[in-house]
């Protein structure tokens, strides 16, 4: 399709996406979760009538607000840089997205914006049981948001429910609710969304953390901390469920992902999990190579976790690369010949019929049904580059399990020292809990890295590679963009960390309360 | 219910569908027009208090309003996303920025250490007032005056002028509904400014007084530009599409023609437009605080008939000068039968949106602003 693949401009206009959406998930996950800490503090506020939690409802959200901004304003570069860098995928999926967008724009982002202003602004206006809904209603809105995004995104990794439309050139919907339903798409859902509600849990908790060891606002501060540890934790229980889901559907859907994650060249019976180890960076596929400097290694667990069967068959970067007769695998060099067979057939029916031969396009088409689902491949040069950067893949997802398993013992030992009213006295595990903060905002932003970089070098798994996605722009245009969006959202980060700061040693509002509630 | 609909109907939906958010978003505008208002209207900072404290509970409204009509076209239309969005880069790069900095000022303005200092949060909402309104406008220009691209085989956009869609700025027509459109949303923000504060107090007296000149002094202002636009809009030589062989061709007083072939189109024009004068001669003659329901109906009926007028009776809405046969029509960019059935289905929801947002702004808006609650500095809350 697209005859000179200026690869200098795809790595760029990736390089924007990355930067971009990395960004945006900087204030997405702590909307996502502190929208429902906000709306527990405020219910227990309507509830129990004590006006100390309408002040700490109001200290949480002011918070919240100086995130969101910053959220919504790295936002809306992402929905419009599908259009602006990758043209041709914009038009190749605009069918299937257009729909959960649709639902997205709809159902999700009017409550957020609507109910938003209610809640910040309301306090006065409206009734207290009107403002706890509306509280309720952003934190739904929020998260339906992050609904239909993460439903796109699911398609990406699998798509499904859909069809090659060969005159148009594109991808259509042929079932909703496939698309809707499809495993990744759930998957991805729960867990960015659970994750999340982690990452809010541990931002609350360290700011609190800082109070407790500062002497200041201790009522609030342990109140905060009994709530988010206990969202916390019943996050993680999500977190670690739907993350083992999202191992197993990628043992079924993308096993290229999972042998990169996994560093796994060379498939398995009974393949063993790293726990922990140094990736060998000379590695390629198909060398002799080593694939670990070093490495710590439990028997036997990758098999269960990949395909729930003990003993069962994992297969590598290799076996996927190369194929494996014995396990029914097709390497890449066959499926890149067929590929380009598919996309001469393309060429050829395009041609018959605009001269108008229909017997020729008839049978042009016939034989390109056979051969299209391997059309993606068709533009990849060299089986190698079916497989992601490894190391970039394993090192972020063994830091996301790492910290995704620490994060809930973290939120059992504050729940336990606050609920006996021992914490203030854990100075250790005060600085843990600020620490944690930091800790949280690695983990999320190393799931991502695992889900997009793992694709590579797919934009839609197996269909289209994103040096066909990209639209006809120049290397330094997006170049310029890339630098320019790098130093505005740096700039507005760095505004954002400085208000955010301020607000916090300003502390929450408690005038006019008797002393022993502050 | 939906599936009764054939393919070309469910484009025809979505079109009206698609223009319905455009002119809701045109109304909205009010935002960006207070925004440009700040400098001009308010001469204390507690007026200024006032002004951005009115619109900054309004600003995510339009916002969201901007991105469900930039996701509509994508889900209805994705050619013309991928077209415009990839093809006019620079100006649709422009045009997002100023955005992006909307979107943090009203927040950050006054918050202690806030790095840029408040005077650079109040140029940002300037930025965007005026710029982002005016790059819009000349955006929606090129639905008329066409732009510089070629599709080829496989739908992909190869622009033809260098400027990658700024070019569309150096376009008299396109600059003149630019400009209109920004004049337009500073009168809307007048008026939407006096239904929103109260002005009971006498130090609030003077910047009502002002906001009512406002209101009628940028009409005015945006009067030739207005005249302009619509004297070229019945004379100039539009594109069509030739029924017979589903060509795109030139034809001279095609807009003309496509209003008198659509007296709605004409009457939706004619209605809206003296709606908003009435509103602005009431703002600015009359003690009355409701102007802007006028204006603002006004305003989405305008908005209504510009984009019916763009993309029915066989118009291409996004023509391409460069290649007349890659322009893209309501008919070639759309997408497919099942998807467009689907996402009906989906804004089924739209009315039961519009009432609780309607329903919201009413029980926030019942009393109005008052300077108490913007001087209150107990309050954090405000911006």
């Amino acid at each position: 399709m697209i005859d000179q693949l200026n690869l200098t401009m795809v790595n760029w206009a990736r390089a924007q996406f990355a930067m971009t959406a990395m960004y945006h998930w900087l204030f997405v996950p702590l909307t996502l979760g502190l929208s429902f800490l906000l709306a527990f503090f405020e219910t227990l506020y309507v509830k129990t009538g004590k006006e100390e939690w309408k002040r700490i409802t109001k200290f949480w959200m002011l918070l919240f607000a100086i995130n969101f901004a910053i959220g919504v304003a790295t936002g809306i570069i992402l929905e419009f840089e599908f259009g602006t860098n990758w043209s041709n995928y914009s038009w190749m999926v605009g069918d299937i997205f257009g729909a959960p967008l649709a639902a997205e724009g709809i159902f999700a982002f009017f409550l957020e914006a609507s109910f938003f202003a209610v809640m910040f602004f309301g306090w006065e206006r409206v009734s207290k049981k009107t403002h706890l809904f509306s509280t309720w209603m952003v934190a739904i809105g929020t998260n339906l948001s992050a609904l239909w995004i993460l439903v796109a995104n699911g398609w990406m990794q699998y798509p499904v429910g859909m069809n090659f439309n060969p005159d148009k050139a594109r991808f259509e919907m042929v079932n909703f609710w496939e698309v809707l339903f499809s495993p990744v798409a759930i998957s991805k859902f729960t867990h960015a969304t659970s994750s999340s509600f982690q990452l809010a849990s541990l931002f609350v908790i360290g700011v609190s953390a800082w109070f407790l060891l500062k002497k200041r606002h201790r009522d609030m501060a342990k109140k905060s901390i009994i709530v988010a540890s206990v969202f916390g934790l019943l996050s993680s229980a999500f977190v670690i469920f739907t993350g083992d889901e999202a191992a197993y559907t990628n043992a079924r859907v993308q096993p290229m992902k999972l042998a990169a994650f996994e560093g796994l060249y060379d498939g398995e019976t009974n393949a063993g999990l790293v726990a922990a180890g140094i990736v060998n960076p000379q590695k390629k596929p198909g060398d002799d190579q080593a694939p670990f400097l070093f490495e710590v290694k439990v028997p036997g667990l990758l098999s269960l976790l990949a395909n729930r069967e003990p003993g069962s068959f994992v297969p590598g970067i290799n076996d996927l690369v190369y194929g494996n007769r014995e396990h029914n695998i097709m390497g890449v060099a066959e499926k890149i010949e067929k590929g380009k067979i598919a996309i001469e057939l393309l060429r050829q029916y395009k041609d018959a019929k605009k001269e108008n031969d229909m017997e020729r396009a008839d049978s042009a088409l016939a034989n390109f049904n056979k051969y299209k689902d391997y059309m993606g491949f068709g533009y990849l040069n060299s089986p190698e580059e079916a497989a992601p950067p490894v190391g970039l893949t394993f090192y972020s997802f063994h830091i996301m399990v790492i910290l995704g398993t620490l994060f809930p013992l973290l939120f059992l030992l504050f729940l336990l020292f606050a609920s006996k009213d021992t914490i203030s006295g854990k100075t250790w595990l005060l600085r843990l809990g600020i620490l944690g903060v930091p800790l949280a905002y690695i983990a999320s932003q190393a799931g991502w890295i695992v889900a997009e970089v793992g694709r590579q070098p797919w934009t839609i798994q197996n269909l289209l590679p994103v040096s066909v996605a990209r639209s006809n722009l120049t290397a330094g245009t997006v170049q310029t963009t890339f630098f320019l969006f790098l130093a505005l959202f740096t700039i507005l980060l760095i505004a954002e960390i400085r208000i955010m700061l301020k607000q916090i040693q300003i502390g929450p509002d408690f005038s006019g309360m008797p002393d022993n509630e502050i | 219910m939906f599936g009764k609909l054939d393919l070309m109907q469910l484009q025809q939906l979505w079109w009206i569908i698609v223009s319905i958010v455009g002119s809701l978003f045109l109304f909205l505008t009010f935002v960006q027009g207070g925004q440009t208002l700040l400098s001009s209207a308010a001469r204390t900072d507690l007026e200024k208090s006032m002004i951005i404290n009115s619109i900054g509970r309004k600003w995510e409204l339009t916002f969201t309003t901007l991105v469900l009509f930039g996701g509509a076209l994508f889900a209805a239309f994705p050619l013309f996303y991928a077209t415009s969005f990839g093809g006019a880069y620079w100006v649709w790069i422009a045009i997002l920025f100023t955005f992006v900095v909307q979107a943090v000022s009203f927040e950050y303005r006054k918050k202690p250490n806030n790095l840029l200092g408040p005077r650079t949060y109040e140029i940002f909402l300037f930025l965007n007032g005026s710029v982002g309104i005016l790059l819009i406008g000349a955006a929606v220009g090129t639905f008329f005056t066409g732009s510089s691209f070629q599709l080829d085989d496989y739908n992909l956009v190869m622009w033809q002028h260098p400027l990658r869609g700024l070019e569309a700025a150096f376009n008299l027509f396109n600059v003149a509904l630019g400009l209109f459109l920004v004049f337009l949303a500073r009168s809307l923000g007048a008026m939407y400014l006096i239904n929103n504060i109260d002005f009971r107090l006498d130090l609030m007296r003077n910047l009502e007084k002002r906001l009512r000149r406002a209101a009628f002094n940028n009409l005015i202002a945006g009067l030739p530009f207005l005249l302009f636009v619509l004297f070229k809009l019945v004379t100039m030589e539009g594109f069509t599409i030739d029924p017979d062989t589903g060509g795109v061709i030139m034809e001279a007083g095609k807009y003309l023609h496509n209003l008198l072939a659509m007296p709605l189109a004409l009457g939706l024009l004619l209605i809206g437009l003296v709606l908003v004068v009435l509103g602005v001669l009431s703002c600015r003659y009359s003690r009355t605080n409701r102007s802007i329901w006028f204006g603002g109906l006004g305003t989405v009926l305008v908005g209504l008939a510009i984009f019916f007028t763009a993309g029915f009776n066989n118009t291409p809405f996004y023509p391409s000068s460069f290649d007349l046969n890659s322009s893209l029509s309501i008919y070639n960019a759309s997408s497919s039968r099942y998807t467009l059935t689907a996402m009906s289905y989906i804004a089924l929801a739209v009315p039961f949106v519009l009432a609780y947002i309607a329903y919201f702004w009413h029980l926030m808006d019942r009393e109005k602003l008052s300077t108490g609650e913007v001087s209150d500095f107990t309050s954090k809350e405000i911006y």
